[in-house]
């Protein structure tokens, strides 16, 4: 799949998934903005795609006080430094097969950057193809994005949202290791356990960990045929559901809500960033194992 | 206690720096002097005993005594285990020819004071196991050096 800077739709569900190769072609296209956006904060620096810019999601993207994202003025001042306007194509890529990269590409939908695509396969697919990187970092013509206020009741999800869900028996998936999702664990597989004093799910979900939707060789998405016996057979979603996805922090269960909402075209999918780390700590909140 | 003298120094240089992109360029310039573990000490593939656990760079770890002093060897599987490889040469550069009870003056925090608070959790576990089973492949040596 690929898209066009041309063509209108980019940023809808049929466009938004970009191939390195289609990435090589538009380097220096400047209606097209590379954003590469790693959880390893030393990859940057040791090469990128030319011409890519870096979005580090807690310096960037995180408020730096308050347990929640940057402000409209914040993403004026951040795009308006990268030298996006709202016309410009913005694709991430990035390590771990592209999950900072959806969190980072979720985090611009939030302020309707709908102009956005994934370069398919991340940071390590660019290079095992021997495609080039360079370690000079671009310097952008400044622009004055507007700002918008953020809208959060679209694609994201808080605890109220939850509790609510729970009653109106929406769907939420868990995309957390079994592991974790069974209770067994408070932390992913080889992860530090970083404070949650319950284990455990929320009631109801299903757990359909993240990485399933990824070949583990290319560190491509799955097809849509494949994602549907994964999310549909399987898991029993619905593309008419009301579904919202989390795991621990929101970084996750944002590539499954990239997936659900873009490459599967389900319409009412939101992400609950608050997740686990939340979910885990607080008091009273229904738990099930 | 501080560090031994070479990890100090550059622990007190990454302190001093208050913007992210040099304390990047530092470490990133440490990565690119990393070395691969020397084919005298092991060739692939390595025993597991040697392996960091939790470490997704697939580091391993080999710490050597040459009469009262240590010497620290290192792999790193991952070609993008760029951290690993910073703190590999930190380690190394550290405690060459150091007293094997130097390792002792390594600790956890290590991993915070170099890279700092922007760290994910699962590269802080990898890189603190890194220290981790350098000081225990230490005290191991240290516990079977002849006593005087």
């Amino acid at each position: 799949m690929s898209a066009t800077v041309s063509s209108p739709n980019v940023g809808s569900s049929a466009e938004v998934l970009v191939s390195t190769e289609w990435v090589a072609e538009h380097l220096e296209d400047p209606s097209v903005r590379i954003i590469e956006s790693n959880e390893d904060s030393l990859l940057y620096a040791t090469g990128h795609v030319p011409g890519a810019f870096e979005v580090d999601w807690t310096r960037d993207l995180n408020d730096q006080v308050v347990r929640d994202f940057i402000d409209g003025q914040k993403f004026s001042a951040l795009a308006s430094r990268l030298g996006i306007t709202p016309d410009t194509v913005v694709v991430f890529y990035g390590d771990k097969s592209n999950w900072w990269a959806c969190y980072a590409f979720w985090v611009f939908q939030l302020f309707g950057h709908t102009k956005a695509c994934v370069m398919d396969g991340g940071r390590l697919l660019w290079l095992k193809e021997g495609r080039p990187l360079t370690t000079v970092v671009p310097q952008a013509d400044t622009t004055s994005y507007p700002v918008r206020t953020r809208n959060d009741r679209v694609d994201r999800a808080f605890r109220e949202d939850i509790l609510l869900h729970l009653t109106e028996r929406g769907c939420l998936v868990d995309v957390r290791s079994p592991q974790e999702y069974a209770g067994e664990r408070l932390h992913m597989p080889d992860y530090p356990n970083e404070g949650a004093v319950r284990g455990g799910h929320i009631p109801g979900a299903v757990n359909v960990p993240w990485a399933n939707a990824v070949d583990p060789n290319s560190g491509k998405f799955l097809s849509p045929d494949a994602l549907r016996v994964i999310y549909e057979e399987e898991a029993g979603l619905k593309p008419e559901d009301d579904i919202v996805t989390y795991c621990r922090i929101g970084e996750r269960s944002s590539h499954t809500w990239f997936v659900l909402k873009y490459l599967l075209d389900y319409k009412h999918v939101r992400n609950y960033d608050g997740s686990w780390t939340e979910w885990g700590n607080a008091v009273g909140l229904p738990v099930e194992r | 206690m501080p560090y031994p003298q070479a990890i100090q120094e550059i622990v007190d240089l990454l302190r001093a720096l208050d913007d992210r992109t040099e304390r990047i360029q530092v470490l990133v310039s440490l990565a690119e002097r990393f070395r691969d573990v020397s084919p005298e000490t092991a060739i692939r593939p390595f025993e597991e005993s040697r392996r960091v656990p939790g470490c997704e760079s697939d580091a391993f770890v080999w710490v050597k005594a040459v009469g009262d002093n240590m010497f620290v060897e290192f792999a790193v599987e991952n070609p993008q285990g760029v951290s690993a490889k910073a703190l590999a040469t930190v380690l190394k550069l550290g405690l060459d020819g150091q007293p094997i009870e130097a390792a002792d003056q390594l600790d956890d925090e290590l991993v915070f004071t170099l890279f700092g608070s922007g760290l994910s959790m699962g590269k802080n576990l990898g890189l603190t196991n890194m220290v981790r089973a350098v000081r225990h492949q230490a005290v191991s040596l240290h516990r079977q050096s002849p006593r005087p």
